[in-house]
């Protein structure tokens, strides 16, 4: 029985991959302007190396990152509800964001720097809040999230009345969840979080699997609950820092994914930790192709269309469970 | 096996326990009984390194408790706890295999004989065919004998049961009793149960632990322990004891 279903994963592994290819050129060739690879002039020569291969490559990092950290917390908070957005990880990033582009802007670094330290404090105010002697119910996670988004929230809105008007345009984009500012610096920075963080977290998904179950029956089994608690909440910090940092807050991805990939593959988070990287990076490369090209030659934010999936499928989760 | 020496366990500044000791010998099985809040529970938990001991001490063949590291204590000892649902699609065998965790890498795939043992475990719990199953789709009793099955599937020494016959009928309990039983004579194993079926103690254990107000109120074979007096002391019942005409093992009777 288990060998069979081992065949199974691997067939869906390879369909995986053949399908972010196919996407990623696909990605690649629509736009409003339409490009053929094999007579490429000057012009969409330019189109397609500085301007679409990054923000495609940065998408499917994105996608990546926020779907491997939405899994890893849904397992450690044992919610598969737990996404980033919906528990003010993003915004938190996004505060920290912005801080560093009004106080620090001729710091590049400090972007990142300061979404992860964002991240990571939104992280621990909402884990704090939603825990009880009792446990942590879906309830409380969902509402603390709330309470943390909305918070952070009014603080960015504070913030950016110190912007001027063609900066602050660009940040409300930005804040929807944006990747038209895509470089490939950006990418190069984003990549190595999303590697490092997948790998990191693939490393715990064996713990996750005993955690997702409950964590007092991981400690009994021998998981040291407190150390996979830390490297998660940091792993899925960096992930979402740096994602927030270079292309603001997409959101429901991390709902999204994983949900889908549990629906193919079960619940083993040995897999449902890579599948979900391989599967986000497919559905924000898609998602960003919808926006880039559905009212062309305007644009929409990717994180309004990804927010028209997650929402209705967030409601028709929180209703079954 | 393990040595309980003089343990208070305190909830801020209430003491929970106070003043247990014990001993767990090869083989054994004793069973905790006790009226609710009596401290069952907080010993079990106090067992296996959960909660902090703030008096006294344990030792686990030979050595201090606090010598072992959480994984080499999962090895040695296996709980058996009140099954909590998941939310997730998780299978039968999948639940099974996690008491397999202490005793492979922290990462990476069971091996081949991890899936025989879990098979195994599956099979002396009755759910051979139960593998390939959802946890959230069987029943609450079912689920309770898979949780007994991840516990077999570890290969502790000793087993640690916080009532683990609540939600079966009658004759899983009188099996789950039995299969602890078989471990014990057979491999050796020891098992510490808490329940609120005197005649399941009375049946199955080699020694009876009576619990009251966090203290040991008294301790010895099922036929020195189950009497009128101390189950009227700790229970606050009116009972009828008798011999069971099968197994001559003390039999009570609550009188309403």
């Amino acid at each position: 029985m288990l060998r069979k279903t081992l065949d199974r994963r691997i067939k869906i592994a390879v369909f995986l991959l053949a399908a972010l290819a196919a996407v990623v050129l696909l990605a690649l060739a629509v736009g409003s302007e339409r490009l053929s690879f094999f007579d490429l002039s000057e012009q969409h020569r330019a189109i397609l190396f500085d301007i679409r291969l990054p923000r495609v490559l940065l998408g499917a990092c994105v996608g990546a990152s926020l779907s491997v950290a939405g899994a890893a917390l849904q397992a450690l908070l044992r919610n598969p509800l737990a996404e980033p957005y919906l528990l003010g990880v993003s915004n938190g990033a996004a505060l920290g964001t912005m801080l560093a582009f009004v106080f620090f802007e001729s710091y590049g670094f400090a972007r990142p720097m300061f979404a992860f330290a964002g991240a990571g404090i939104a992280t621990f105010a909402v884990y704090q809040m939603a825990k009880s002697r009792a446990g942590m119910n879906v309830e409380r996670l969902v509402l603390s999230g709330v309470i943390v988004t909305t918070f952070l929230s009014s603080i960015i809105v504070l913030l950016t009345s110190l912007l001027d008007a063609a900066k602050l345009r660009s940040f409300t984009f930005w804040l929807l969840g944006d990747l038209s500012q895509a470089t490939i610096d950006g990418f190069y920075f984003t990549l190595a979080a999303a590697v490092a963080g997948t790998i990191i977290l693939s490393f715990q998904a064996k713990a996750l699997n005993l955690m997702m179950i409950g964590e007092r029956d991981a400690f009994d089994f021998g998981v040291e609950v407190g150390r996979v608690r830390i490297i998660v909440f940091a792993a899925a910090s960096v992930l979402v820092g740096t994602t927030v940092a270079a292309s603001g807050s997409v959101g429901y991805v991390g709902l999204i994914v994983p949900h889908l990939v549990r629906l193919a593959i079960g619940s083993d988070n040995r897999l449902v930790v890579p599948f979900s990287a391989v599967s986000g990076a497919i559905f924000v490369v898609l998602a960003d192709t919808v926006a880039r090209t559905a009212i062309a030659p305007r644009e929409l934010p990717v994180g309004a269309i990804t927010a028209l999936i997650g929402a209705p499928l967030f409601i028709y989760l929180l209703k079954r469970s | 096996m393990l040595k309980v020496r003089n343990i208070t366990i305190s909830y801020a500044e209430n003491e929970v326990l106070r003043d247990v000791s014990f001993d767990l010998k090869n083989g054994e099985i004793v069973a905790v009984l006790g009226a609710n809040g009596a401290g069952k529970t907080t010993l079990i938990r106090a067992l296996n390194g959960t909660l902090p001991v703030s008096k006294g001490g344990m030792s686990l063949e030979g050595k201090p408790l606090e010598s072992f590291s959480r994984r080499q204590i999962a090895q040695r000892i296996a709980v058996v706890a009140q099954e909590n649902e998941t939310k997730f699609p998780v299978t039968v065998l999948e639940f099974v295999l996690s008491g397999r965790f202490a005793r492979g890498k922290a990462f990476g795939w069971e091996t081949d004989d991890d899936i025989q043992i879990a098979e195994n475990a599956l099979q002396n719990c009755d759910l051979s065919d139960y593998g390939g199953r959802l946890m959230n789709e069987i029943s609450g009793g079912e689920r309770q004998r898979v949780v007994l099955a991840r516990a077999l599937a570890t290969e502790a020494r000793i087993l640690l049961l916080d009532e683990p016959t609540a939600n079966l009928d009658m004759a899983h309990q009188a099996s789950m009793f039995r299969l602890v039983r078989e471990q014990c004579k057979n491999d050796g194993c020891s098992a510490i149960i808490i329940t609120h079926d005197l005649n399941l103690a009375s049946e199955f254990a080699d020694r009876i632990v009576l619990l009251k107000g966090g203290r040991i109120y008294a301790e010895g074979t099922p036929k020195k322990i189950l009497n009128a007096e101390n189950l009227n002391e700790v229970f606050n019942v009116k009972i009828l004891l008798d011999e069971n005409p099968v197994s001559k093992k003390a039999r009570v009777t609550t009188l309403y």
